[in-house]
């Protein structure tokens, strides 16, 4: 029980991470390019590397954290422009293959020695450390010092944290979850308006008391991954899904999926399909920069690790989640991320372990891990190409 | 040869079976992972010699001077610590030297020149690397793992007296090799898409697995060269005939859209990279670990294996190219790459053709793997990861879908990669031949021996 209250630890500060957060913002942007648009951007990375390069090196520069955030929001913008202007009238595969490696570019220009002036800024393949411009943003915490535990009250308070309490704080807590799908399928309660809504909020809520009180997280309150940094990481996910959600229920959010549908319809709609996919690989780019600039905030601006395979990850939670859908991409990367910790902790325990079965070593676990979530990408694929979340007649997606 | 004796043409194409049990895709992956299974009797071995840190509040600085192939003994190497003072270490047979007591801080390392073997130099660091002294800047962070410190050497006199011409010339042959490589697995890449119009990003990943299955035969099974060479190409082709069978035959009849084919690849490339890392280690592999003999031609020097790999890499790329030209079955792979319902309608038993090409691309991509481990001295989990654009670009650039043009691109993505350093700094070599790549998509999008059409 003891293994299991640890892997369970470490998958719920994995899912409050700001790291977690930053990937669903950049799975947002992906969204609107590959779930609503039909583009197959697969340089996403990238978007997020230059958002977190300007934003780094300016403040490192020794210029204001909000001059950094509009730079690194620039380069995004100029970025898609430049990606979109030679791609956007071509078939889908050009794009994919010209945003890949573009993002390489990207990636090489950022990790190179060559030019001095340039390594002067962006450190080479070391990179600048996080130190170096986290400085502003935990200076905005309006947090108190010290640390906190989320919940205060928890397992341990009642009953002197047995197992049979534990035991049955999960049974509520699965047994919540599974009233919220059943409501949010329609298929319990009351089938629409706002009683529903509040139902559903209710269940979620209790849910997240029910999982914090069952495994308490505690951290700093400002310091790096600390509460702040998750604080800030999540809000900027809630404000990314309001803007999709009002985007994507405007007439331009028809507009995207018509393009997805069927371009040559809506060509001859009159639509300029060339300016709809500039302008959703424009945002999308933009969300990316800002998941980039989190994703950094709390390590460091390391061009390998924002590398193609993030992009890949990030294709990963989308596809889990359920491609063209609201939650989807939160939903997505939370599995994603939160399930790769569950692997690597059971597998560490399980699987490399003398006590029980020793198959691999200690490095091996974390290969392992990627190694399932590869196959686990091409089964979803196969048999539920919609995701968890997402609607199979709506997602016929396609070059 | 009668039509109906010929397989690739039977009139009646296969009736329509269900479709094969889901389950079955899977046993695709288990396959390609078996090879592997080769390799893990290797086991960690390299626990000896390791620089490693002498207490948890110091770093380590290791390295080697010369490289593991041509490793020089008795350099002296001096440490210079961030107060100023010095340390001296020797190197041993090995080439390495390690500094294991060195608290965080930035040290600059360098190598007495006089120490070296006569003809030889350290090629000097990059100026952004470069400490006061000339030396290699250094920067010691405490994390249990040594810092590596990467002199190269170079015979003297390398950038001095040879000329621009003979640069030119020895990054020419370097690209020619290079591009003939590629062009083995990117022809491969592009019959597939030809056929299919899948873009397969798993593809570098059997160039990958060409390497570490040379290595699990060749170096640690121990069997002949030439032998363990042809086995390779046997077992990679085996596992494209098989992957198709089980995974892709299955997955076009059950119409999966390409842009979902496109990603199960990934995922497929995911699986694979990782697997070669947990099989086979993080570290470089290498095939034969005997120094290749070198030979000089005028200005261009060369080693023996490089000349040999490029001869097979000609031969078989004459062999494919006079194949596809030819014989019936290469008429018949290009019909159906021109026009796959065309093809079919006129006979051609598509799904046939389709798994030759499989076939025969996965064995070629295991041929080029194992030959880029000869040439450049070892293979990697990643070495896909790095090759992979460029296979990509050298297929765009030469057309979408056209086996001659994947070829073409392949020598001038070659040339670009080796020849662009002499211009801009080595690092943007890779980023040169993919901005090549993107600006050729602005002008002709068709690529280079595609035929002008509607693109988009």
């Amino acid at each position: 029980m003891d293994d299991i209250q640890q892997i369970l630890q470490s998958m719920m500060r994995e899912a409050v991470s700001p790291t977690t957060a930053a990937v669903a913002l950049a799975v947002i942007g992906l969204n609107i390019h590959f779930g609503y648009t039909g583009l197959l951007n697969i340089g996403q990375s990238a978007f997020m590397l230059l958002g977190a390069y300007g934003f780094a090196i300016m403040v490192d520069q020794g210029h204001s954290m909000w001059l950094g955030i509009l730079v690194g929001l620039l380069l995004a913008f100029v970025f898609a422009l430049v990606l979109g202007v030679p791609t956007l009238k071509l078939r889908g595969d050009y794009l994919a293959i010209v945003t890949i490696s573009a993002a390489e570019i990207v990636r090489y220009v950022g990790r190179s020695v060559g030019y001095e002036w340039l390594f002067k800024l962006t450190g080479g393949a070391q990179g600048i450390p996080g130190s170096h411009y986290r400085g502003p943003f935990s200076d905005l915490s309006f947090f108190p010092g010290g640390d906190t535990v989320l919940l205060e009250f928890n397992y341990h308070d009642v009953g002197g944290g047995s197992t049979v309490v534990r035991l049955v704080g999960w049974v509520v807590v699965i047994g919540l979850i599974w009233a919220a799908v059943r409501i949010g399928r329609g298929r319990m309660g009351p089938a629409a308006g706002g009683a529903r809504a509040g139902i559903l909020a209710g269940l979620i809520v209790l849910t997240l008391f029910g999982l914090f009180f069952l495994v308490p997280v505690g951290a700093q309150n400002t310091g790096v991954n600390g509460w702040w940094y998750t604080f800030v990481a999540w809000v900027l996910v809630a404000l990314g899904l309001m803007i999709v959600l009002g985007l994507t229920r405007s007439p331009w959010g028809r507009a995207l999926r018509g393009v997805r549908e069927d371009e040559d319809a809506m060509r001859s709609l009159g639509k300029n399909v060339f300016a709809i996919k500039m302008q959703a690989l424009v945002i999308g780019g933009l969300f990316g920069a800002v998941g980039g600039m989190m994703y950094v905030l709390p390590a460091a601006v390391q061009p390998d690790a924002l590398g193609r395979n993030i992009t890949f990850f990030c294709y990963t939670s989308l596809l889990l989640g359920g491609a063209a859908t609201i939650w989807g991409p939160v939903l997505g990367s939370l599995i994603f991320w939160v399930g790769r910790i569950a692997i690597i902790g059971i597998s560490n325990t399980y699987l490399s372990s003398d006590n029980y079965i020793n198959i691999m070593n200690g490095q091996q676990t974390s290969q392992f891990a990627f190694i399932v979530i590869g196959v686990a990408l091409m089964l979803l694929v196969i048999f539920r190409p919609q995701g968890i979340l997402g609607d199979k007649r709506e997602l016929r997606f396609n070059v | 040869m009668s039509e109906e004796e010929d397989p690739l043409l039977s009139r009646t194409s296969d009736p329509e079976r269900g479709v094969v049990a889901r389950g079955l895709a899977f046993i695709g992956l288990a396959m390609l992972v078996a090879p592997l299974l080769l390799l893990t009797s290797s086991g960690p071995s390299q626990a000896a010699g390791l620089c490693l840190p002498l207490n948890p509040e110091t770093g380590a600085i290791g390295g080697t001077i010369g490289d593991r192939a041509n490793p020089i003994a008795d350099a002296d190497v001096t440490l210079t610590k961030p107060d100023g003072t010095t340390d001296d270490e020797t190197t041993g047979e090995d080439g390495k030297f390690c500094f294991n007591d060195t608290p965080p801080g930035d040290y600059s390392v360098s190598v007495d020149p006089d120490s070296l073997p006569k003809d030889f130099e350290i090629v000097p660091p990059p100026k952004a690397l470069q400490g006061p002294d000339g030396g290699l800047k250094v920067t010691v962070k405490v994390t249990g793992q040594p810092t590596g410190a990467t002199l190269t050497v170079r015979p003297k006199g390398f950038s001095n007296s040879t000329s621009n011409w003979d640069e030119f010339l020895q990054s020419a042959v370097s690209g020619i090799r290079l591009g003939l490589l590629l062009a083995l697995a990117s022809v491969g890449l592009s019959l597939i898409y030809g056929t299919t119009g899948l873009s397969n990003f798993a593809h570098a990943e059997q160039v990958t697995l060409g390497g570490m299955v040379g290595y699990g035969l060749i170096n640690v099974a121990g069997l002949p060269l030439f032998v363990g060479g042809l086995l390779v190409v046997v077992i990679c082709g085996f596992t494209g005939w098989f992957q198709d069978r089980v995974l892709w035959q299955p997955l076009r009849r059950r119409g999966l859209g390409l842009t979902q084919l496109m990603i199960v690849t990934i995922g497929l490339s995911l699986a694979m990279q990782y697997s070669f890392q947990f099989f086979a280690g993080a570290d470089t592999k290498r095939v034969i670990v005997a120094r290749a003999t070198v030979r000089h031609f005028g200005p261009v020097t060369i080693t023996d294996r490089s000349l040999v790999s490029m001869a097979i890499s000609a031969v078989v790329l004459g062999l494919v190219g006079f194949a596809l030209l030819r014989t019936r079955v290469g008429r018949a792979t290009r019909a159906v790459s021109d026009n796959p319902a065309l093809a079919q309608a006129s006979g051609i038993d598509t799904d046939k053709v389709i798994r030759l090409v499989w076939t025969v691309a996965m064995g070629l991509a295991g041929l080029s793997g194992l030959l880029y481990a000869l040439v450049v001295n070892g293979i990697k989990w990643d070495t896909g990861l790095q090759i992979l654009l460029l296979l990509f670009a050298a297929v765009t650039l030469g057309g979408l879908g056209t086996a001659f043009g994947a070829l073409l691109g392949s020598l001038v993505i070659g040339l670009v990669v080796e020849l662009s350093p002499l211009v801009i700094p080595g690092d943007f070599k890779y980023a040169a031949a993919l901005l090549i790549l993107i600006l050729l998509l602005l002008v002709r999008p068709q690529g280079l021996l595609g035929r002008a059409q509607r693109v988009g």
